[in-house]
Order: structure tokens, then sequence, then C-alpha cells
């Protein structure tokens, strides 16, 4: 395979820019990295003459000196992002053979910028789920494996299939969403960096709407400085998402290498469960001591509210799914199984349509928000919501950022956790809580178990402070000297 | 508050979602461990706290009232499952 696929998106921007190789090149030896690892199932849609056709464009753009700040790096692009006349599924049997009329305004900003779109990557049916087992394309295969082992391992989820991309280096970064650890856990799993922004940084219109107050558009690449050049692309005010925030999006990649000394690093103690792998109480505790290297004070900080955070996130975000998904009826797009009559249609297309994890929550945010049992489960959780959002306003007041580990345990067997639902939701233990508070959170390889496999250490930041977690974020990701990458086996 | 069959059938017929009648025993037992699992939440105190509507510390943002983008059927339909002329075809609603 060709040493184009090795670079960095930094690097290869560079390479463009000395017109060392062009886009064309740079996007074919990625079209062939695509082809041969179709073991991995990442991409459940190739798009390579739309790849090559925007990567000729890119060409002629930096030959005439109108190259953009992505120009002509190629992309995957999360199957939950609509791109405009490319089949978008959320991998889902419901939405078929949907081909959107519209882009998302994540992807369009992408495009703006020159970047290049190989296609579409899998993940969870509707992003539910945290082993990409849900997908009803069949689940992504972790390039990563247990030092002398097969046994197949999940790359996390739901954004499992740009996790896997990136860490196989099928693509230069790839977008992602998370509403409850979506980036920053399969991000933590596969040795990549994976930001989630403060919510409203990213546009959400064009994105298929799982749990609408808790989902966030971000970036999954495999440095701090590709993502942080990815985010800045993606991100920016968009009138047609009421809750996209009207800031101006810093350079996101001049945090990173800046100073960090004098900077406060809280350490909720509440992370520090039980069962907790020794490896990754042992990295958290090597991140604290780069951190204290680099000249960050290191403070004890208490979240008291953690552990509910969780059990609200599964009535909320199950609540505003069962509103969400209840447009796919049949009649507009999508899949339609006819029936006796109207309900029997609608009946018969939901029940062929999604997957059991998804019917499952559905009913479960049916079922809160029925008559009777809004106020004991809704109401009840949106308050314990507040009070999570609360802890963090405290916390914040005496430091600048969090640190936690990202993930409860490394890369698991596909499979592992198939027939106990509440076993799957705890992968997001410590990632839900800054969904909930609509914080920004990032996750940053820092070392490998004694397997063989990545872990991750997640920074949290306050609202709209994602430069603060670019520049820690190049503090761990330089004391760790993470180079490790999955021997190819695919 | 326990789910039993009764209950999941009634909300699946809410939900729109036809479930055979061998899913409702299992899924009265998945969603009640579910359930169960989210009643920790009554431990926290959460007298006078309101409850949270938005993480977003911003107005709703107004716009004039005017017609941005529309005015393409074609687009519109372009997935529909069944169309014919500039319309969507659905099944008969009203006897």
């Amino acid at each position: 395979m060709s040493d184009l696929t090795k670079l960095t998106l930094k690097s290869a921007l560079e390479g463009l820019e000395s017109k060392a190789f062009s886009s064309v090149e740079l996007t074919r030896a990625h079209i062939e990295a695509v082809e041969s690892a179709r073991a991995l199932n990442a991409y459940v849609l190739e798009t390579p003459d739309k790849a090559l056709a925007m990567a000729q464009a890119s060409d002629a753009r930096r030959a005439q000196g109108q190259a953009g700040a992505l120009d002509g790096a190629p992309l995957g692009i999360k199957d939950l992002f609509c791109t405009e006349g490319v089949r978008s599924t959320a991998c889902s049997k419901i939405l078929g053979d949907f081909k959107p009329t519209y882009e998302s305004s994540v992807t369009a900003n992408l495009w703006r910028d020159g970047a290049v779109m190989l296609g579409k990557l899998n993940m969870d049916e509707f992003a539910m789920g945290s082993s990409n087992e849900t997908s009803a394309f069949g689940p992504v295969i972790n390039p990563w494996r247990g030092a002398g082992e097969t046994t197949p391992l999940t790359p996390g989820g739901s954004s499992g299939g740009s996790a896997a991309a990136v860490a196989a280096q099928l693509c230069l970064g790839a977008t992602a969403t998370d509403t409850g650890g979506s980036i920053r856990q399969p991000a933590a799993l596969t040795g990549t960096v994976g930001i989630k922004p403060t919510y409203g940084r990213c546009s959400r219109w064009g994105v298929v709407a799982f749990a609408s107050s808790l989902d966030q558009a971000g970036p999954i690449a495999r440095t701090v400085e590709d993502a942080a050049l990815l985010l800045t692309s993606m991100a920016g005010h968009d009138p047609r998402d009421s809750t996209s925030l009207d800031v101006a999006t810093p350079d996101f990649a001049s945090f990173v290498g800046k100073s960090v000394k004098g900077m406060r690093v809280g350490i909720p103690k509440e992370y520090r469960v039980d069962g907790m792998p020794a490896e990754i109480e042992q990295l958290w505790e090597q991140g604290i001591a780069w951190l204290k290297e680099a000249g960050c004070e290191i403070v004890e900080v208490s979240l008291p509210h953690t552990k509910y955070a969780l059990p609200a996130y599964y009535i909320v975000a199950p609540a505003e799914a069962s509103s969400n998904l209840a447009r796919y009826d049949g009649m507009r797009y999508g899949l339609r199984v006819d029936g006796a009559n109207l309900t029997e249609t609608y009946e018969q297309t939901r029940a062929a349509g999604f997957g059991e994890e998804v019917k499952r929550r559905i009913l479960i945010g049916t079922y809160v928000l029925s008559a009777g049992y809004y106020d004991a489960y809704y109401l009840k959780a949106q308050k314990v919501r507040q009070r999570i959002a609360d802890d963090f306003d405290q916390a914040f007041e005496r430091v600048d950022a969090l640190l936690t580990p990202t993930a409860p345990s490394a890369a698991f067997p596909l499979g592992e956790n198939a027939d106990d639902p509440v076993a799957m939701y705890l992968n997001d233990i410590f990632t839900v809580t800054v969904n909930l508070a609509g914080l920004p959170g990032m996750s940053v390889p820092a070392g490998i178990d004694a397997r063989g496999l990545p872990l991750g250490l997640q920074l949290i930041g306050r609202a709209l402070d994602e430069g603060s977690l670019f520049s820690l974020g190049g503090v761990i990701e330089q004391a760790a000297g993470f180079t490790a990458r999955p021997d190819r086996w695919w | 508050m326990a789910i039993d069959a009764a209950t999941v059938r009634k909300v699946a017929k809410l939900a729109r979602i036809a479930e055979p009648e061998e899913r409702i025993e299992p899924l009265a037992r998945e969603l009640n461990g579910i359930l169960t699992w989210i009643e920790m939440l009554n431990e926290v105190d959460t007298d006078g706290i309101e409850p949270m509507t938005s993480v977003v510390h911003q107005g709703l943002p107004m716009r004039e009232d005017v017609v941005t983008e529309g005015g393409d059927p074609a687009k519109v339909l372009a997935n529909a499952p069944k169309a014919a002329k500039d319309f969507f075809v659905v099944p008969k609603v009203v006897e």
C-alpha cells in the first residue's frame, strides 16, 4: 500500500501545497486502501468516482492558487450525514435507498474548504449503540487485535466506521457524531483522536436526528492537530439550526502546542469506579503526571451526580428518539410495507425497518413520555440533568479542564454484551455526562494495554473552550508519544 | 411501575410498531431491566430544581416570516415510496 495513506492530514496538506503529489494521487491511494480493506466493513458505500472528480477539481483550484483550508484531502463521512445524491441511511433498513436532495451543513462546510469524499462510513443504526453491532450493514471490525489473537474486536460505537477507517488509514480524517460518547469511545478503542465540541458549535442541519438536545457532530483524526483542522472547517453558525451558536469559530489548530503552564486541571473522584481495569487507572495517573510535568496544577474535584448521568440519559435520549423517529412512517421516503389499512402500514413498516435496539429505545421513550409517567421519568431526568450541569459549573469555578479515562475498558470482542443492554450502556459511563451538560470533550490516545490494545484519556472543558482541550490534548499526545498502529491483517 | 405484557402491547401500539407475540414477554423483561436500573434516579434530591430545557444559553433566534426554500415538488417527492403528479400516494385514510 502506498505511503500516501500513512500521512497525517496536516502533512498531506503540506505535500499538496508543495506539489509533492496531487490530490488525484492522494485520493487514488486512499481508494485502493479502502477497496483492499473491505474485511473491516468500515465503509457502507464507496464513492470512488465522486472522490476522483472532487480530487481533479481540487487540483485545478490549487493550480489557480485558490486552494481552501482542506483542499484535496480525502475524508470519510459517517452515514448519519445527508450527502446530496449519495445514499444516506443512518445504517437503518428503514431509510432504504434514501438519496438526499440536500447536503448537511457540516459536510457542505468541508466541501467548501475543498475536502474530497471517499464514501459513507458504517455506524450503529441511528447512532444507537456502543459497539457498531446494531448497524443494518453488520458490525465494523476493529483493525486492532490483541497480540497473537484473531478474535474480532469492536471498534466501539456509534461512530465505529469513522474510528476504524481513520485507524486503518482508509481516510485522512472522518466526520462523526456524539450523543452519549459516540465520537470519544470509538476514538479510545481505536487509538485515534476524537472531539465532541460544545453543543451548538456544529450545525445539526442535515444530520439524521437521534436525540436533538444531545447530538453534536465532530471529527475523528489521527492527531490532535488534524482534529483541530477538521473541526475548524466543520463548525460555524448556521441559521438553519436554531440551536446553532452564533459565535465565531477560532482557528483551533493555533491552540495545539500552546503552553499549558499554570492551567488548573481537575480530577473528578467519582470517575474512579469499581471494577475499572488497573491499566486504565495507571494510565490516568500517568496522564496526571504528564500534565504536572507540563506545568499544570492538579486539583481533586467532585461531580457528585456522575453515577446518575447514564440513567438520566436513558430517559432523555430514548424520549427524544421516540419523537424524532416518528417521522419514519413509510409515507414520504424510505421503506414502506403495505398493511390492510393506514395504521397497519405504519406498524408493519416500522416493524420491518427498525432493528431491535432502535425498537427497544423507541418503546422506552414512548413509555416514559406516556400519560401518567411523564413527571416520574422525563421531568425527573431533566431535573437530574440540571444537577449534573450544576456539578460541572461548580467544578469549573476552580479548574480550567477535567481529565478522566474515556472508556471503562479497551476494545472488547464482538458479541460480548449482546444479551445485556444495560452492560452495553455502561460503556458510556465517562462520556455521557458531557452530552447532558452540553460541554466539549476530547479523547486522546495515551497508551496501550498488556494485550497491545489502545487506551484513551478524556479531557472535558468549559462551554466553548475547545481551545484548552486542543492545548492539553497536544501535551498528552506528545508526552505519550503514541505512534502505535494496528498490524495489517485485513 | 413494572412493565407487563399488556403494557408492552399498549406502548408498541402507541409507537406504531408491530411486535410479534413471541417478542412481547422478552421485551417486557428487557424494558423492566432498563427501567429498574433507571429507578436509581429516585435517590437524587431534586426539590426546587427546575428541569433543564436547553444547554444552550441563548434565546431562540427570530427571522423574517418569508419563504426561504421550497417550490420544488420534484425534490420533495424524489424519495417517495409512491407518488403521482405532485403528490405522495398514501393508503386510504377516510372510508
